[in-house]
């Protein structure tokens, strides 16, 4: 867009390099020049990291934020995608239902937290509760949207050729509103990533979340905290580019075009 | 304040009225007010006939054809084919819209046999194969949309509406987004398509060139409330010659027919 | 008025002749035109129809129609309110006893104090991210390297959890206002910066070399072409991010400072597991949350920004 000369392919791997390295350079510099005791520098995380990797405690940790958000997020699927489907397919149900969507969302799932330990106590359920809330109302909105925003031509077609509407439905309005289905799963799963740490933080007693709280409390080991940090940031990264791909895959095939 | 339109426009006792619009009145609602858009249209169309309904845009020509089509109800009026009511979309009467009424999520393979999932897959795959050579598209079996033009899409719909073999096509201004290069070619598609298969077509045109080129009849309709102002036969045979006299005379008679100039 | 077919293939007549009687025999007149012709519809040709609404539509019926999500809201009230007398433990709160709960704080002044704690730590944090990320998520958006040199590095730290930050912030500002602020910030920072950065994007390069076309230079053309362009996708961003900074100042508030809304509900809970209090605490989060959302649609409806939505 701007009225330089075109950046050539290398520079795409270069620059981000370069940042980086910028950026860890200033990082350690600050550390050391401000002689800090408590904040880590860019080594002590490092040397953080692999002690967690030693002592075995790193991949569990993942993998139980992993599997929270995974059993949250696919309930929050099973359920908010009929829910979105009947609510676009149905406008008058919409209608009725619409506002109490409006008002449930905006409460945040983690304001939930005090009513989820009382139903279900500390512990998995009440994270993957959390995570099903946070997940389930960009879902829902997002299929409902697509299901109501399908073009009128396909439809028309699709009864033009006899389809009934359970095939109606199968064959022309999901398709026809996958793309954004997929815009609204990829929010979802970044609000879940977001609501499985903080839950962690709060009601249960492993996984990265609980990580970074525990790392500071049971002696104030930031240089844990900050690999922590980083970590999430890793994980969270993995899943949205994971989303993104399934998301491109289809998106290009059919030249839809929407907002990243 | 009857249209009189109900003219029998076959000859002899061979040529049968496939379509027949009986007294189509249709009224919309506006933030509360009524506006009459179709008024007491009746017409007939034969059996094999290509009828173009021509009349500017917005003046609820393509509302006409969505009721033919089963799509709305009329106010008033009815619609039979082959002596049977209209009450809704039927696959032996397809529409054929713009090229946008494509489903960008299945190739030309997909979009052609999309109707035809009643058949053996044998059949249906000889089918898909036979209608994609007629409209020229064999090679572009697995493309999908995204990768047509414009001129392209529009002929995998009318290869997707012929698949299902039906009586009657539906088309509304289906030419209408192409550049005018490509709207002579797929006239000319059309028509040779049309003679190959004869089908029963109405076609819904804002272009007078358009209607004057490939219609046995051109219905001229008003601008709304709708009404059927003139009916002009093309008793030219087919291929046109687009230079003829006896095809300029026609085409300006229509053109003063509704108040225009031939002078720009 | 019957027709005649025998114009058909009648070879051998002048073509003049043919002319003026063929074309006069082509054509069917229906009726005179006191309807209007052509060019009366090229001046309606724009009216838009809204169609299948049917005739008989009266302001009952719209009434009728308003009231069934009411209807809705009433019968979730009353299930919940059912549910929870069954209850085996008095833990759970009917909507009474939320109710209750809520003039009791209002009475007691806390509801106001906290609802103005929240709402000044989630403005001056929002805004802070507001005015640092939205110019450089614009100057990268404008400048490909600069998009290039920074984009990895902020698509790593875009997913780590604002709550991640917590321990850090708490090191660097202790317990209180500045670390709720800082957590706002770092929530809403980076995404304004993306959007800021995709706004840019999608600016059609039409308006741009219109803009150069007539001369403008280069702050002139951020600021009457590329600012205005990308106001719509701007304000978007603005609202989906508020809704982000609402549900993390609950957050910071339940686990880093000692007043606001998130404050209240962990409190109540803790100091005495009232959970009318903790439920009432939910609903006006949701309620100002709700609010927050409707301010901004609204500016999404003024027409210097809503050309930038179709309306499909």
């Amino acid at each position: 867009m701007s009225a330089l000369s075109q950046p050539r392919r290398w520079e795409a791997f270069a620059w981000p390099c370069v940042t980086a390295a910028l950026l860890l350079l200033a990082w350690h510099v600050l550390v050391t020049l401000t002689g800090t005791e408590v904040f880590p520098s860019p080594l002590n995380v490092q040397r953080g990291l692999a002690q967690l990797i030693e002592r075995g405690v790193l991949w569990r940790y993942i993998g139980d934020s992993l599997r929270r958000v995974g059993i949250g997020y696919l309930t929050a699927v099973s359920v908010g995608v009929p829910a979105g489907l009947l609510l676009g397919w149905y406008p008058a149900a919409a209608h009725v239902v619409n506002p109490v969507i409006q008002m449930m969302r905006p409460i945040s799932p983690i304001a939930w937290i005090p009513v989820a330990i009382v139903l279900f106590g500390v512990g998995d359920v009440a994270a993957m509760y959390l995570i099903f809330l946070g997940a389930f109302f960009p879902i829902v909105v997002s299929t409902m949207n697509g299901v109501r925003n399908v073009p009128s031509i396909y439809r028309r077609a699709g009864r033009n050729f006899g389809l009934s509407p359970a095939a109606l439905l199968t064959r022309v309005v999901l398709p026809a509103a996958l793309p954004q289905m997929l815009v609204g799963f990829r929010l979802a799963l970044g609000i879940a990533w977001l609501v499985v740490v903080a839950a962690e933080m709060i009601a249960v007693d492993s996984g990265l979340g609980y990580l970074v709280i525990d790392a500071r409390n049971a002696g104030k080991r930031y240089d844990l905290v900050v690999a922590a940090m980083i970590l999430i940031g890793l994980t969270g990264l993995a899943l949205d580019v994971g989303i993104r791909r399934a998301e491109t895959l289809k998106s290009i095939r059919w030249g839809f075009r929407h907002a990243p | 304040m009857t249209n009189v339109a109900r003219t029998p426009v076959s000859t002899g006792p061979a040529s049968h009225a496939k379509l027949t619009a009986d007294g189509i009145s249709m009224m919309f609602d506006r933030d509360g007010v009524s506006i009459s858009v179709l008024d007491d249209i009746s017409l007939t169309v034969d059996d094999g006939e290509f009828v173009c309904l021509l009349g500017p845009s917005g003046c609820g020509k393509s509302t006409i054809l969505n009721v033919m089509a089963g799509f709305i109800a009329p106010t008033r009026g009815e619609v039979r084919i082959d002596g049977e009511a209209v009450t809704g979309p039927d696959p032996r009467r397809i529409f054929v819209f713009q090229e946008r009424g494509v489903f960008p999520w299945l190739t030309v393979e997909g979009n052609v046999g999309f109707g035809l999932y009643n058949l053996a897959p044998a059949e249906r795959q000889r089918r898909i194969a036979h209608y994609i050579a007629l409209v020229g598209l064999q090679g572009f079996e697995n493309a999908y949309p995204r990768d047509l033009s414009g001129g392209m899409k529009q002929r995998v719909e009318v290869a997707r509406a012929l698949a299902v073999n039906p009586d009657m096509l539906f088309l509304d201004e289906p030419f209408g987004a192409l550049d005018s290069i490509t709207r002579l070619i797929m006239r000319g598609e059309l028509l040779r398509i049309w003679e190959a298969e004869r089908k029963t077509i109405i076609f819904v045109t804002h272009d007078i060139d358009e209607a004057v080129q490939l219609a046995d009849r051109v219905i001229v309709m008003s601008a709304r409330p709708a009404r059927i102002q003139r009916i002009v036969d093309i008793d030219i045979p087919h291929p046109r010659d687009i230079s003829s006299r006896k095809y300029l005379g026609l085409r300006d008679g229509i053109l003063e027919a509704i108040g225009l100039a031939h002078k720009v | 008025m019957s027709q005649d077919h025998t114009g058909r293939g009648r070879a051998g007549e002048s073509e003049t002749r043919e002319l003026a009687h063929g074309a006069a025999r082509n054509f069917t007149e229906i009726r005179e035109t006191d309807a209007p012709g052509f060019s009366d519809a090229l001046g309606t040709m724009s009216m838009m129809i809204d169609p299948v609404r049917p005739l008989h539509h009266r302001w009952s019926v719209e009434v009728v129609r308003a009231l069934r999500p009411v209807a809705f809201v009433a019968l979730l009230l009353v299930a919940w309110h059912v549910s929870t007398t069954f209850q085996r433990a008095p833990i759970l709160p009917g909507p009474l006893a939320v109710a209750a709960g809520l003039i009791e704080l209002g009475r007691r002044g806390l509801l106001l104090k906290y609802v103005v704690a929240s709402l000044f730590r989630v403005t001056w944090g929002f805004l802070g991210a507001a005015l640092v990320g939205i110019p450089i998520g614009l100057s990268i958006g404008w400048y490909r390297r600069a998009e290039q040199a920074f984009n990895p590095l902020i698509q790593i730290l875009r997913p780590i959890s604002p709550l991640a930050w917590i321990p850090i912030a708490i090191l660097w500002f202790g317990v209180g206002d500045l670390t709720a602020i800082f957590l706002i910030f770092v929530a809403s920072v980076l995404p304004l910066t993306v959007t800021a950065m995709n706004a840019v994007e999608i600016v059609p390069e039409v308006y741009v070399n219109v803009g150069r076309n007539f001369g403008l230079r280069r702050a002139q053309l951020v600021y009457s072409v590329l600012y205005p362009a990308v106001k719509p996708q701007l304000v978007i961003g603005l609202r989906i991010t508020l809704g982000v900074a609402w549900m993390v100042v609950v957050a910071a508030e339940m686990i880093a400072v000692n007043s606001g809304l998130g404050f209240m509900i962990v409190d109540a809970r803790n100091a005495g597991n009232r959970y009318d209090l903790v439920v009432a605490g939910m609903v006006m989060i949701g309620a100002i949350g709700l609010l927050l959302d409707i301010a901004i649609r609204s500016l999404e409806r003024v027409p210097s920004i809503s050309w930038g939505y179709s309306d499909d």
